[in-house]
């Protein structure tokens, strides 16, 4: 295989890894305002419990996206320039949604506070529907195609990413996201929490089915080549087997499809744009593989790189689910531990 | 404003602040993993409860220092597409291996290292830590090769046809003589700058309890807070040494590669032999080189640290209007207006930049000395003086970071990939045509005001957690979690979480 080719192939997994590790962790991080139930003090409670599910997993899980994009500057600088300076906008709205959403984890429970944990929430949920939504409006566009020029400046402006084909693309990573997430706190959680989760998954898998099913569909017809109708397949049958699988309480195997499902959208999806990075609109203008592709040498340099080491990363990531593989109730959560207000406020140093 | 000089403002304010967090990262994550090492061979408790208190710290700091980097890694692309397709080929690599090689590697075992304590036995969990300050330094290392590539680049050729630089040799671009002086130039300043602040907050917390005269506060007082006082004070030495022999080796380097920059850093107008170097400038810098009369010099010294030599022929430092005259000939480029290119940087910013970098490791320097005398022999120190010293050391060598990367940027402009003089002369890249193309100044100015005003609450947040988690001290009590020290009959499944969120 081409190198440049085997690149492209290398950012689609780097892409897959990401949005099915971090997408739990979104799904987690919106169920947020969902799930939990009871009196205040039990709602509490169960909010902690929902952030401590991923909590020593998630900024792992965020390096995949970090590595994406040093991936993508690496071995398609063209594309890395063309897509991140066209797409302002919305990665601008990511990445103050990742930076509110991993401050909120980090020092929630830094200071014991209701009113600080409210703020400290509404930065998780906002920072988890945001990137969910709007992962789904970026991917969707590059399916479709965008405005280029000559030189490979995107042209369309901002509005025209915003179309209906994109929205709904949009409204497809939120309800797999939702859907892995809630089927992410049925496999990690026990007590009550675990079934409610259940009983969200059950409705999540019929509306995942739907929306993203219909925007797989789409996308698929209007833009796909035929081979990745096996992607469409392995789409339908991962997200009908969460259903059954998690209605028989098959935590593991549910996680594992819906997992499946992300997998295949993200073949559709590079699969529906290759032979370009960025398909040009309406046979317009597009931005290549070849003509995005940095040199066989550097090329070479990173795949030694990559071979090296992404599988000491899969190891070491894994190891670390194993670590903590318990499932966790609400009497695992400890009293907290943060300072309180008053003590914040009047430091003396 | 144009797009041009918003990007600028965009890149220098979230640089500037993600390099905050940046060196107390990389210095106090091996302090902290040193202090658990104590532990784990030692036993004694009151390495755990220092490992404890600064991990606390370390953690705090840390998330900032992530949140703000990928805003970092994003913006090459996003303000400054037409860099990256410049350089892309050449100075993408350094960003993907560090990715790979070591944000991988931080972030995964930080979260084993928070959440773990009773999960992994003691020794996983000490590598844990390990492994985060390795990452961590070598994280800055790629990084660094790559910010050392646009000071001065090697080991690329250059593509007429797309106009691009290629990577020739992966071998050239990591040993850049520029990366292995800035590498440990960095990294020095990182040890100094988590150096002062464990020594400086231990010393404040060692004086507290003194003062008390409560004898169970003042034994707390000797046996945890002044070894930690030790070990802020040796690593400032340690550190502060590498910092000026580094130091000195830049700028023998900055001088062969950037000529322009040594003059600025100098506002030197014409070329001298035996150079003085200035402590003290009067007049408008901001007006060029003429305004410029130097108050305070120490005689030979600039000559000495650009060229080795204090007097004499082979001691000629060339002055601002030697560079502009040499660079106009060779490269004389135009700006987007068609006018001939200014190849001097901001005057005020380079010389003032540079002797507060330097000026300012003044305050570990004398915190070191000070926090030495008074600890020395055993004794504890009630001396309040001491406490303010300690207080006021703290940011100096953040502040000193911060000004040696302005004055490293700054000092690069109008180039945002400077001239390798003995290397290829099409690759270099003036930094107003690095700019993004395709994004209207509206699109940055929003981005600049989000940024500056998240940025802005972020640093509130940070400081006052900082800082009352420091007053907050070591804990009393510490309690060996490691699976080894449990119970046999202790059921697992059951206990609550060792740490949670
Ligand atoms: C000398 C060291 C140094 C310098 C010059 C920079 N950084 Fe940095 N960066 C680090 C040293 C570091 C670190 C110590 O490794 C951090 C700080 C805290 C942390 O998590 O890692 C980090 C974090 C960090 C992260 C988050 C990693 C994670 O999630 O674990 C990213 C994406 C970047 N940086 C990217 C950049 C870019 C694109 C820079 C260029 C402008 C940059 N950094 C300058
Ligand atoms: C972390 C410490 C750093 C600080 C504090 C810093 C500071 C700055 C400042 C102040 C500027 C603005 C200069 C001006 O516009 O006059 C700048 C520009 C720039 N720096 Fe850095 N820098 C740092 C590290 C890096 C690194 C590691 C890289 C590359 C890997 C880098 C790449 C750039 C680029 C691309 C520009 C934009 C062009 C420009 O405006 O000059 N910087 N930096
Ligand atoms: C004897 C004292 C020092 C000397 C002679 C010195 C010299 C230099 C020189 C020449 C540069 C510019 C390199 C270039 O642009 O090519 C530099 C950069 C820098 N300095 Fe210093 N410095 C000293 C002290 C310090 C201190 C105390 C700190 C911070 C605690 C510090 C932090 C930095 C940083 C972060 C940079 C930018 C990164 C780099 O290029 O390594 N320096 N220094």
């Amino acid at each position: 295989m081409d190198l440049a080719v085997l690149w492209f192939v290398i950012i689609a997994v780097l892409w897959t890894g990401y949005l099915v590790l971090e997408g739990f962790d979104f799904g987690v991080g919106m169920l947020m305002s969902v799930l939990p139930r009871g009196r205040a003090d039990q709602r509490e409670k169960e909010r902690r419990l929902l952030v401590n599910t991923i909590g020593p997993v998630w900024d792992g899980n965020e390096v995949w996206l970090i590595t994406a994009a040093g991936a993508t500057f690496a071995a398609f600088p063209e594309w890395y320039a063309t897509l991140f300076s066209g797409f302002y906008l919305p990665l601008l709205a990511i990445l103050v949604a990742l930076i509110g959403r991993a401050v909120a984890f980090e020092y929630r429970g830094k200071i014991a506070d209701a009113g600080w944990a409210r703020r400290c929430d509404l930065a998780i949920q906002v920072g988890s529907w945001v990137p969910a939504v709007l992962w789904g409006v970026v991917l969707a566009n590059l399916v479709r195609g965008v405005a280029l020029d000559a030189d490979h400046q995107y042209v369309g402006g901002l509005w025209a990413l915003l179309n209906p084909f994109a929205l709904l693309g949009g409204l497809a990573t939120l309800t797999l996201f939702l859907l892995h997430g809630a089927v992410f706190v049925a496999l990690k959680t026990d007590g009550e929490i675990r079934a409610r989760a259940r009983g969200h998954a059950q409705v999540l898998s019929v509306l995942a089915a739907v929306v993203a099913g219909g925007w797989v569909l789409w996308a698929q017809v209007a833009y796909s080549a035929t081979w990745t109708w096996g992607a469409v397949a392995l789409a339908a049958a991962a997200l009908a087997g969460v259903a059954v699988t998690n209605r028989a309480g098959r935590e593991g195997w549910a996680f594992t499809l819906s997992a499946a499902a992300i997998v295949a959208a993200v073949v559709l999806i590079f699969g529906s744009m290759f032979p370009a990075v960025m398909p040009g609109i309406d046979g317009g203008e597009s931005l290549t593989i070849a003509e995005a592709a940095s040199t066989p040498y550097t090329l070479r340099i990173l795949t030694w790189v990559a071979v090296a080491l992404t599988p000491l990363v899969v190891l070491y990531q894994s190891w670390t689910y194993w670590v903590f593989r318990r499932r966790l109730t609400t009497d695992h959560i400890p009293a907290p531990a943060g300072l309180t207000w008053q003590k914040i406020k009047d430091a003396a140093f | 404003m144009d797009a041009l000089d918003l990007a600028r403002w965009q890149f220098a304010i979230t640089t500037v602040y993600h390099f905050i967090f940046v060196p107390l990262t990389i210095g106090l994550a091996p302090l902290v993993a040193g202090m658990q090492t104590a532990w784990v061979v030692t036993g004694n408790e009151r390495w755990l409860r220092l490992t404890k208190f600064f991990g606390k710290l370390l953690l705090i700091n840390f998330a900032l220092g992530v949140v703000t980097g990928i805003v970092q890694e994003f913006q090459f692309g996003m303000t400054w597409s037409e860099y990256s397709r410049f350089v892309g080929d050449v100075f993408g690599a350094p960003l993907a291996i560090e990715a790979l090689a070591a944000f991988f590697v931080e972030s995964v075992f930080l979260g084993v290292w928070i959440f773990g304590w009773d999960r992994v036995s003691k020794k996983v969990h000490l590598a844990c830590i390990w492994a985060l300050a390795v990452a961590t330094n070598l994280s800055a290392f790629f990084i660094l090769a790559a910010n050392s590539w646009m000071q001065h680049p090697v080991g690329a050729v250059y593509n007429p046809e797309t106009g691009r630089a290629e990577m020739s040799s992966i071998g050239e671009v990591l040993t850049n003589s520029t990366l292995w002086a800035a590498y440990p130039h960095a990294i020095a300043a990182a040890f100094l700058t988590a150096g002062t602040f464990v020594a400086g907050i231990a010393t404040w917390w060692m004086v507290r309890l003194v003062r008390t005269r409560r004898p169970e506060a003042v034994a707390t007082a000797r046996e945890v807070y002044r070894p930690a006082v030790l070990v802020g004070v040796v690593t400032i030495l340690v550190a502060g040494v590498g910092v000026a022999v580094s130091g000195d080796v830049q700028g023998k380097l900055m001088f062969e590669q950037q000529p322009g920059k040594m003059a600025s850093a100098e506002a030197l107008c014409e070329g001298e032999e035996a150079a003085a170097f200035s402590v003290l400038t009067v007049g408008d810098l901001g007006a060029g080189c003429d305004g410029v009369r130097h108050l305070v010099t120490i005689p030979g010294l600039a000559s000495y640290l650009g060229t080795g030599h204090f007097s004499g022929p082979e001691s000629y430092l060339p002055g601002v209007a030697d560079v502009q005259e040499a660079y106009s000939e060779r490269y004389g480029d135009l700006t987007a207006a068609g006018e001939p290119v200014t190849y001097t940087p901001p005057l005020e910013i380079t010389y003032w930049s540079f002797r507060l970098m330097i000026g300012l490791a003044g305050f570990s320097a004398a915190l070191a000395v000070a926090a030495l005398w008074f600890t020395r022999k055993g004794r504890v120190s009630d001396n309040l003086w001491l406490s303010r010293l300690a207080v006021a050391a703290i940011p100096a060598p953040f502040l000193a970071s911060s000004f040696g990367w302005i004055f490293t940027e700054v000092g690069r402009q109008p180039w945002v990939v400077a001239p390798n003089p003995t290397g290829i002369d099409q690759i270099r890249l003036l930094t107003e045509r690095g700019v993004s193309t395709a994004v209207p100044p509206g699109m940055v100015l929003a981005s600049m005001v989000t940024f500056t005003l998240v940025y802005g609450v972020l640093a509130v947040v940070w400081f006052r957690l900082m800082r009352r988690y420091a007053v907050e001290g070591a804990p009393d009590v510490v309690h060996d979690e490691s699976p080894e020290a449990r119970a046999e009959d202790a059921d697992d499944a059951d206990r609550p979480l060792s740490f949670a969120y």
